[in-house]
């Protein structure tokens, strides 16, 4: 109606402007809007064949619509998989969810659209090429694996960490069609895992997970870089990698949990003290040393504790559950307390695996044990696994606390919770032996309430605690006997019948008389009911045989011609049993002994015990069996297989550069390092170079390589400069051939420290030489000058604290006298991890201490790089897309000649200029000091004074911030 | 990991199918089915379920089953944390997320189903990344697609930094720059009957509503971080920094998101805003019983309490209300039991009251429940835990943006049965 008409408008007002003489467009467009005439799919037919983008634009929509709804809409493909090349982005899309959808289906026409694809994979775009793999490696035909193969294999080394993901996932699409090609897969993972962005490091894991779990070899070089990079992953990848570092680590690591060894956090350091290794080694024969690489994967994970991703918390949580010293799990427990306020489905999951844990470590959970108060707004499922932990968590000192509690929960309106909490009382009683009297006491008191699934409940678990309290309670069964008839529960009147018959004898009064009872009901009664009263009836009979034989004949005789065999079956066994004939032989005899054995009391016990056979946080473990795909986590070797498997290799391990400065000292950390690897000496070396490759090639999280750099002595003696040892390389830092430069550039600018007013007489400034920094390449070189510009000597100048702890630097050795008027330069390292963020530190006196600041511009966070324009121009082919930033703006006037606009660029920024033929283009190259980035930039002259900048770079923050600078620097007169 | 997703509406009908990789039959949503028939209320299904072939996983949340099939071994938490995602994505981009929204919406739908999932494992899920790709639509842009003929679709392809900070899109620009903390407190407390604070926690988010253009990297420090008992942050915050100087520092995503959200306990320091008289009896007789409510100010620093509304929830018995408000209107609803009197802003001058009768089905036995009272309020300009904000400073970036903290709001859910009466305020 209204909307029909003003569409009709519309899309006259849409035809008038469009060209001429498409009636028959208008047409079909009249007819999709009313839908007649055509039927649905001749007219979607048409529409797609039809020359208009908009009217194939809705056509799709509406296809995707059908799909949505689940409709078979795969009649269409033909007509479809003609627009695959399509111009308009959103047309193409759409096309694509249509194909992946039905190229199974439709394999040969399928095939059609695979050259399009293969195009695609190579476009400038990244986000072309991605899409294209995407859509290429869901198509689920055969025929293609190939092809497939080799897109991977190529994507795998694609220069965009965005598109090595997506090959990564197309992976295990790929494997889930041909589960043969695993083995090139592999060598795919393999290749991937090495990989340094944390954009590719959950989906590899993801796909080495689906493709080879079992080939926990690949893991053993990457799992240092996994466990450093890990902070940065995105949150889904974490929780792939942390799952899988859990299975690993389980497999290489020896036991933190041995018996009688309390493992100290403190001796990480005292075992790089050989004094105290020695004690150690006498006193115990064989002392638990937790592997550094163990140490690095739980430092890592627990800041993850904070993530908001609450599958994530779980991850750390379940990894510090299964590879924790014992006495650090509970630095989970907050956390997942915390997980309680989030989603009522979440809230299941993490009381399901608190439930487990509260089993084994009750002391872990018992601070919060409000937070398991079950609230009346609760789901049922939420309310029994509150329950299940509260009763994990009594003992002694909080039971009338939670007895207080459950009283209230039994009161509730949700009949089945109350008679959960019966249960959870019950289970109470038999734990905690001081409370059993009060429990059963109170559960005596339930037998009269109103409610009868409460009353029932009640029968069952007072004749469960009965069993196991084989004391006088001979009052209480009095009472169920007289109750008795008032509860209509079958399996309640089971109960009270089995422990009337079990202690007929100590209620010799009653028990003949409930028994007569139920001679005339037996009929009536329920199969269960009935099955007890013949035990009651063959009890009595052995033991009081004077009253009860005959209405144990007529019981037994009416059971006889039950209608349940169950019944049947029973009443001929005991009958054979308990009257004596001349068939029955012997075992009559022993009628006696066996129906009235003691019988062992049933236990009452949780029903996630045991339930940590499975990793903690699996579906495995939510649904208590073994899930399809689950990855056996292994018990802890006795014996840790070699740890120098996790050594990554260097080329250089440039062991010549003993420091001239510093504090290090190279004969105690080759003893220290002796001590701790205790292994060949060739390893040893090995192990350093590891070291500097790992604290240095990644650029995401310097800091937390700590425990792999603590090992050298200077850690130990001054754990806050976390300076790996001196002999890194920074050459063999920069895996590529592409070598970085030293070409210091002046002017030198020199920046104010510490004002000699502020500093009671020591001024400092400093400069950057722009050099590399010879014990640390990822470190910014900064030259301090520092003078007494007082009349009295100042005496041990030093650095002291800094911020953010994070920060890494390398201290300029202590000043120990600096006379009135003289002054010092002194050279430190600061690794800025490529940002320009502020280091602060403290500047100490012997007397003060000055909090000081130094913040680099962009410009000297780099070194410049020599290039040929060849390679400029390849690495700058490399770095497009979003790794080009670019402006355009006026120079200055006296900056249009090359030399100064040389100069003007290259005191801005330490970079190396590229020698071009062309006398308008400029190019400079460097690379980032931390994590060595290229950076290139290149200036070219327009017309008249006006320039473009364009800076290329993967590090985009500081792109921007290079480009602003170097604006200021050309521009400004 | 994630094989299909199914959306489910209340009256179990399926309006919508996604497969990420191949199809699986409808069929198999008949095992969810079976255990939602079994479940008195939807609530109460339980979120991970097992089949022959296949796993479920469901989550229930605008009277939607968001459920998805799964086939091996995955993270049921995982899952479940994705798919409440994809809700607040739909939220984020349709206002709401509904049944009629979604069918309203189904390109989209699938064209953000399809980016926030590759072969089942996430791929963009941050909101930043995905309206870089898929605009959200606006009825503006809704009016410009049907009279061109073109779509929410972006023209060109994003040049996002898929590398360096997948929350934040690259080339955002302002014209006014601006950044927004807004200190959201909640309280939960157990107050008995005589009024005392059996105990109270305070729940606190930091919602943001950053503006900046570039590449701005903020750091935030509080007067008293000492304060904040358990945080949890959005992926942007730095935890080392955390950890080591108890400030925030962060490259923000663009516009709103919950910077952070902390927990104070707090025992005994928490001061109450508002007490509650109750008085509710039923007569031995089962026939009816009498309720008197007052409400009053207690601790609220000299600030107003406003938008102060009290839940009772009845016992079952309880068939309707016949009662007088000095201030404000109250409803009860006989299917759910609920007494709600909305009081609006507290004049402590006057104290509201309510009271009158409640009648009882006949001959129900007389309830036992204490019924359970639930306050929702809202005081402006009071962080109730004391927190404050002490700067923001902005480096990366040379303009002067503007800055505000606001302290204040909302409502939220509390309660538990029985003999206490509970109280939920939110300031």
């Amino acid at each position: 109606g209204v909307s029909g008409s003003l569409q009709h408008e519309l899309c006259s007002a849409d035809g008038s402007a469009a060209r001429q003489g498409d009636e028959r467009e208008e047409g079909l467009r009249e007819t999709a809007m009313y839908g007649c005439g055509f039927s649905a799919n001749d007219e979607l037919k048409e529409m797609l064949e039809s020359n208009k983008e908009s009217l194939k634009l809705e056509a799709m929509k509406r296809i995707i619509g059908l799909i949505a709804k689940g409709k078979n809409a795969s009649e269409l493909f033909p007509a479809v998989v003609k627009n695959v090349a399509n111009k308009n982005i959103e047309l193409k899309k759409l096309v694509y969810v249509y194909l992946v959808r039905y190229a199974e289906e439709q394999q040969d026409l399928a095939l059609l659209s695979i050259s399009t694809f293969q195009r695609a994979l190579k476009d400038p775009n990244q986000l072309i090429r991605a899409s294209a793999l995407r859509v290429l490696s869901s198509i689920r035909v055969p025929i293609i694996v190939p092809i497939m193969m080799l897109a991977i294999k190529e994507s795998a080394s694609d220069m965009s960490p965005y598109v090595r993901k997506t090959s990564a996932h197309a992976i295990q699409k790929l494997y889930s069609l041909d589960p043969e090609q695993r083995e090139h897969l592999i060598e795919v993972i393999e290749k991937l895992l090495k990989d340094k962005s944390t954009l590719v490091a959950g989906s590899v894991v993801m796909a080495f997970e689906e493709v080879c779990p079992d080939r926990i070899d690949l893991i053993h070089k990457n799992y240092r870089k996994l466990c450093n990079l890990l902070v940065d992953v995105e949150e889904w990848g974490q929780v792939v990698i942390i799952s899988m570092l859990t299975r690993y680590a389980r497999t290489q690591f020896t036991s933190p949990w041995q018996e009688g060894v309390s493992f100290d956090e403190n001796n990480e350091k005292a075992f790089y003290d050989s004094d105290s290794e020695e004690k150690r080694d006498e006193t115990e024969t064989k002392p638990y040393m937790m592997d550094p690489d163990h140490r690095l994967l739980l430092r890592n994970t627990k800041p993850l504790l904070q993530s908001r991703n609450t599958a994530v918390v779980m991850a750390v949580a379940q990894l510090y559950w299964h590879l924790a010293p014992t006495h650090e799990v509970s630095a989970v427990t907050k956390s997942l307390v915390r997980l309680l306020r989030s989603h009522r489905e979440v809230q299941y999951v993490v009381l399901q695996n608190i439930a487990t844990m509260s089993i084994q470590r009750k002391g872990m959970f018992e601070p919060y044990m409000k937070s398991f108060y079950v609230r009346s707004t609760d789901p049922t499922h939420i309310k029994t696994l509150k329950l299940e932990i509260l009763t994990n968590l009594a003992n002694e000192a909080n039971i009338s606390t939670i007895l207080r509690e459950f009283q209230t929960y039994v009161k509730s309106q949700d009949k089945a919770f109350a008679a959960a909490t019966i249960q959870a009382i019950g289970r109470c009683a038999t734990n905690i032996s001081e409370v059993t009297d009060t429990c059963l006491n109170g559960l005596v008191l339930l037998l009269s309430n109103r409610d009868e699934t409460v009353v029932a409940e009640s029968v069952v678990v007072i004749k469960k605690l009965l069993q196991t309290q084989p004391t006088q309670h001979s009052e209480i069964i009095k009472h169920m006997a007289k109750l008795f008839d008032k509860i209509t529960v079958a399996m309640a009147r089971a109960s009270i019948l089995w422990l009337i018959g079990e202690y007929c004898e100590r209620v010799p009064k009653i028990a003949p008389d409930v028994l007569r009872k139920m001679a005339k009901s037996f009929t009536s009664e329920e199969d269960i009911v009935k099955l007890q009263i013949v035990n009651l009836a063959a009890k009595l009979y052995l033991t009081n045989s004077k009253q009860t034989k005959l209405l144990t004949q007529y019981i037994l005789n009416l059971g006889k011609y039950d209608q349940n065999y169950d019944i049947r079956d029973r009443t001929r066994f005991i009958r054979q049993l308990i009257v004596p004939n001349e068939k029955s032989g012997a075992l009559s005899k022993y009628a006696r002994r066996i129906l009235l054995a003691p019988k062992p009391a049933p236990l009452l016990q949780s029903a996630f015990k045991d339930r940590d056979r499975y990793q903690l946080g699996t579906l495995s473990h939510s649904l208590n069996l073994k899930a399809s795909g689950y990855q056996e986590l292994s018990d802890w070797p006795a014996v840790a297989p070699d740890q120098s498997v996790r050594n990554v290799e260097v080329i250089e391990p440039v062991n010549e550069w003993v420091p001239t400065v510093g504090k290090s000292k190279p004969a105690k950390s080759a003893k220290s390092e002796d001590k701790f690897y205790s292994d060949s000496e060739g390893e040893q070396v090995d192990r350093k170079g590891s070291k500097n490759s790992s604290s240095s090639s990644n650029d995401s999280s310097s800091s937390s390589s700590s425990s792999s750099s603590s090992s050298s002595s200077e850690a130990v003696s001054e754990p806050l400069a976390l300076t790996p040892g001196p002999e890194a390389g920074f050459m063999t830092s920069h895996p590529s051939s592409l070598q970085v430069t030293v070409q210091p550039f002046g002017p030198v600018k020199s920046h104010e420290l510490l004002h000699h007013m502020s500093g009671k007489g020591l001024s400092a400034r400093y400069h950057f030489p722009r050099q590399p920094f010879l014990y640390q390449p990822s470190m910014v070189q900064l030259q301090i000058t520092l003078t007494n510009a007082s009349d009295q000597p100042l005496e041990g100048i030093h650095l002291g604290e800094h911020s953010p702890a994070s920060l890494t630097l390398h201290r300029f050795s202590p000043v120990e006298r600096l006379e009135p008027q003289a002054s010092v330069t002194v050279s430190m390292g600061i690794d800025f991890n490529d940002s320009t963020q502020a280091a602060n530190f403290q500047l100490c006196t012997k007397e003060a201490e000055f909090s000081v600041s130094i913040q680099p511009a962009v410009g000297e966070l780099l070194l410049p790089a020599s290039l040929t324009q060849a390679d400029f121009e390849k690495e700058q082919g490399k770095l497009l897309g979003m790794n080009e930033t670019s402006a355009t703006i006026t120079m200055a006037e006296g900056h249009c000649s090359s030399a100064v606009l040389n100069k003007q660029v290259r005191s801005m920024a330490n970079l190396g200029e590229v020698i071009t033929g062309h006398n308008n283009t400029h190019r400079f190259a460097g690379r980032t000091v931390s994590s060595g980035a290229l950076v290139l930039v290149t200036v070219e002259k327009r017309e008249a004074a006006d320039a473009t900048i364009t800076v290329n770079t993967d590090k985009s923050v500081m792109a921007s911030m290079l480009l602003r600078d170097l604006k200021q620097a050309l521009a400004s007169a | 990991m994630i094989h299909s997703l199914f959306l489910i509406n209340h009256s179990g009908d399926i309006f919508l199918e996604k497969h990420w990789k191949s199809v699986i039959g409808r069929s198999v949503c008949d095992y969810f089915f079976e255990a939602k028939e079994k479940a008195a209320e939807p609530e109460d299904v339980p979120p991970v379920l097992q089949t022959p072939h296949h796993y479920l996983i469901s989550i229930y949340r605008d009277r939607l089953f968001f459920l998805s099939v799964i086939q091996t071994e995955a993270p049921p938490l995982f899952v479940i944390e994705f798919l409440h995602r994809v809700v607040e994505t739909f939220q984020d981009y349709f206002g709401e997320c509904s049944e009629t929204v979604i069918k309203d919406n189904v390109v989209t739908v699938y064209e953000l189903l399809e980016e926030m999932l590759d072969n089942g494992f996430p791929l963009a899920t941050e909101s930043n990344i995905l309206k870089e790709m898929i605009r959200p639509p606006t009825i503006l842009r809704t009016m410009v697609n049907t009279l061109t003929g073109t779509s929410n679709f972006e023209e060109r392809l994003p040049s996002g930094q898929l590398s360096t900070i997948p929350w934040r899109r690259s080339g955002v620009k302002y014209t006014n720059n601006e950044a927004y903390f807004d200190v959201i407190e909640e309280i939960d407390a157990i107050v008995d009957k005589s009024g005392t604070t059996v105990c109270a926690e305070i729940q606190g988010v930091i919602e943001a509503c950053v503006k900046l253009t570039g590449m701005p990297d903020l750091t935030l420090s509080f007067m008293n971080p000492r304060l904040l008992d358990d945080v949890s942050f959005h992926p942007c915050v730095r935890f080392k920094r955390w950890e080591a100087e108890r400030v925030l520092s962060f490259i923000p995503p663009d516009g709103n998101f919950t910077l952070m959200s902390y927990h104070v306990n707090a025992q005994n320091l928490v001061a109450i805003p508002v007490y509650v008289k109750q008085n509710i009896s039923f007569f031995e007789s089962g026939s009816g019983g009498r309720l008197d409510l007052t409400a009053g100010p207690k601790q609220t620093m000299g600030k107003t309490v406003e938008g102060l509304v009290i839940t009772v929830h009845m016992p079952k018995a309880v068939l309707s209300a016949s009662l007088t408000a000095t201030q404000g209107s109250y409803t009860y609803d006989p299917a759910t039991k609920v007494l709600v009197w909305d009081i609006g802003r507290l004049n402590p001058q006057k104290l509201p009251n309510l009271r009158g009768s409640l009648s009882l089905q006949a001959g129900a036995p007389k309830p036992e429940d204490n019924p359970s009272i639930n306050i929702a309020l809202k005081i402006q300009q009071l962080a109730i835990s004391g927190l404050k904000v002490n700067r923001l400073d902005m480096y990366g970036e040379k303009y002067k943006p503007f800055k505000g903290v606001k302290y204040v709001t909302k409502a939220g859910k509390f309660q538990r049965p029985a003999c206490v009466a509970i109280s939920h305020f939110s300031t």
